[in-house]
């Protein structure tokens, strides 16, 4: 849940009074037209960027109030799939999945690699695993990066852009993973998308940022808010322009 | 943008060898007309607009600008600039555009143009400072990059500290690969640079000593130069190019891949995870690289002795050995370690503190070597003073 949220950096006010809230099993969506601060939002959320003013609440827990301890608790329920992948490009597939794994669970070498291996047919990269990102190509290091945010398990998976750099059937197949992902382990998912197909198959909950009036203009699911929104702008970014 | 001209499309392929023309009618008093004719291409001159505005200042009641473009024959991105210059200033005076005597491709380009206008309040000023307030901005911004350096210095003091206590989070293979990188790999470069030191030393030291006959002291003089400052001054210039600037450019490219920030998300401290490795191993690697730096230095030195000015190895060997002093070899070791301390510390601090873009990986590079010898000049003073009045 968020509250009163202004985000800057420095002097620059990014998005002000942002409010609204998340509720668990929800597929929420971050959009907004290009360079409106959607990315920010999320940086927000998973706790890499503090706010200008305003709460991050997760079950009524003020992120940026609580001690350093309680902020690594409540970041162990994340899981984060970056916009470029952001996979350690030190490390082959593997590694990258079984570094949060080897932190912070105890299971041994032989079963992290059952995991990890997992992880990645879910994905559909089984056999990648010794490969390093740089081997792979962009749509294969996010399909990866997203094995990785979901090593733990996560109670909150984030995606910033998922399907920007994917063609339409890796896309698509994308969509489906978050959905079964939902379903079948209550996840709950956070995507950053101006992606029109995607929005309405997954998104049941959504925000919608303006870049002129620097502020939200409507939280809610995305159908109703193509069908019955009153503000014009939102309609039409909804409807890809055609009113 | 290719060349076109509307209606007729023979013309595309006849060169035109008439260049661009621009005349000014006056239909209606407040009516100005621009009567375009020939090629318009960017390769082209395409004329200034300072007549329009001449004649739009001289005559103010020209409400309406209009064009007859009937005559052109080619155009292409030129004449849309020259457009853009002329639909700038009617909007600077408040007059109305009429573009429908354009050739049809180019009113629509231009329609496209201005569909959205110029956003403001982007955040960007673009306002050249003067003098006086660019020096005072500079300052100020030196003055804030002093608490940035100790927020860095205090977290990898933390990181230390878990370190010690055995909870500090970092793959040991990291550790070793780092050492691999910094040490064995820079023994070629260290031997040269060392080697050439040793003789330039060896060389200048001679020919004076020669003088009174004195040239078994090229050995004190090497000895004792190596050991005590050359030898850790140099391997410390050597790694701030080599090392701290590679230390810069691996964390610079992992911020703007968003690896650092993925570290953080899933509760790696990433200064743990890629600072203190970097600083650990060289730190382990300096003391080595320096004795390795004086042993190459000193041999050059005996090897300008023997073959230029005649002196036994044997000999040579002999007075090394009485002039040297254990104290002499700790000295350098301990600045050497020191330097290889400022270097990692300021590569691994310019590489977290990189902005999101190739440019600013570049400048991370460029500023942490700078740093790390303006550190090595400052930390090597300091030192030299306090061992002189330690009597070391």
């Amino acid at each position: 849940m968020v509250q009163d949220l202004t985000m800057a950096y420095g002097d620059f006010i990014i998005q002000r009074d942002l409010s609204f809230s998340i509720r668990r099993g929800d597929i929420f969506i971050i959009m907004g037209g290009s360079g409106c601060g959607k990315s920010t939002l999320l940086r927000h959320l998973i706790g890499l960027k503090a706010p200008a003013k305003g709460r991050v609440l997760y079950d009524g827990t003020s992120y940026w109030e609580s001690p350093i301890a309680e902020q690594e608790r409540i970041k162990r329920g994340f899981g984060m799939s970056f916009q470029s992948g952001a996979l350690w490009s030190s490390l082959t597939l593997a590694e990258n999945v079984a570094l949060p794994l080897g932190e912070y669970t105890d299971l041994g070498p032989g079963e992290i690699a059952e995991v990890v291996s997992l992880k990645l047919s879910l994905v559909g990269l089984a056999g990648f695993e010794e490969f390093y990102p740089a081997e792979i190509s962009g749509g294969m290091q996010k399909r990866a990066a997203l094995a990785r945010a979901m090593a733990l398990d996560p109670e909150i998976l984030f995606f910033d852009e998922p399907s920007a750099g994917l063609d339409p059937i890796s896309s698509r197949r994308l969509d489906d993973l978050i959905l079964e992902l939902r379903d079948s382990l209550g996840t709950t998912v956070v995507v950053v998308t101006h992606e029109l197909a995607s929005i309405f198959t997954i998104g049941n909950n959504s925000v919608f940022l303006d870049p002129e009036t620097r502020t939200m203009l409507a939280t809610g699911d995305p159908k109703t808010l193509r069908d019955t929104s009153p503000n014009p702008g939102i309609r039409r970014f909804l409807n890809r322009g055609d009113i | 943008m290719s060349c076109n001209h509307d209606g007729d499309r023979g013309h595309l392929y006849i060169k035109s060898s008439m260049p661009e023309q621009l005349s000014l009618d006056f239909p209606s008093p407040d009516n100005l007309q621009l009567v375009l004719a020939g090629s318009w291409l960017l390769t082209g001159s395409a004329p200034s607009a300072t007549d329009i505005e001449e004649q739009l200042q001289v005559r103010g009641d020209i409400r309406k600008i209009s064009f007859n473009g009937t005559a052109v024959t080619q155009w292409d991105s030129g004449l849309l600039t020259f457009l853009a210059r002329v639909y700038r200033l009617a909007g600077e005076h408040n007059i109305d555009i009429d573009p429908n005597g354009l050739p049809d491709g180019a009113r629509r380009m231009m329609a496209l143009a201005t569909a959205v206008p110029p956003k403001e309040d982007t955040g960007k000023h673009g306002d050249e400072a003067a003098m006086l307030a660019r020096i005072g901005q500079i300052s100020l911004d030196m003055w804030r990059a002093a608490p940035e350096m100790l927020h860095f210095l205090g977290e990898v003091m933390l990181s230390l500290g878990r370190l010690v206590r055995g909870k500090a989070q970092f793959r040991r293979a990291d550790l070793m690969l780092i050492i691999q990188d910094v040490g064995p790999r820079a023994l070629p470069i260290v031997a040269l640079i060392s080697f050439l030191v040793g003789l330039i030393v060896a060389y200048m030291g001679a020919v004076q000593l020669a003088q009174f006959g004195a040239q078994i002291y090229i050995a004190d003089l090497v000895g004792l130069g190596m050991t005590r400052e050359m030898g850790a001054l140099m391997t410390g210039i050597i790694m701030a190019g080599r090392t701290g600037a590679a230390f810069a450019a691996q964390l610079g490219t992992m911020q703007v891949n968003e690896e650092i920030d993925a570290f953080r998300t899933l509760g790696f401290n990433p200064i743990d995870f890629l600072v203190l490795p970097r600083m650990l191993a060289l730190v382990l690697v300096m003391p080595v690289l320096v004795l390795y730096s004086d042993i190459v230095g000193i041999t050059a030195g005996m090897f300008v002795a023997v073959t230029a000015y005649d002196i036994n190895t044997f000999e040579y060997y002999q007075q090394t050995v009485r002039s040297m002093e254990w104290s002499h070899i700790w000295v350098g070791v301990i600045k050497g370690t020191v330097y290889g301390l400022l270097i990692a510390f300021a590569g691994c601090l310019r590489g977290m503190q990189c902005g999101r873009s190739a440019q600013a990986v570049g400048e991370a590079t460029t500023s942490s070597v700078v740093t790390s010898i303006l550190f090595i000049v400052i930390a090597a003073s300091l030192l030299t003073i306090l061992f002189q009045q330690l009597g070391i």
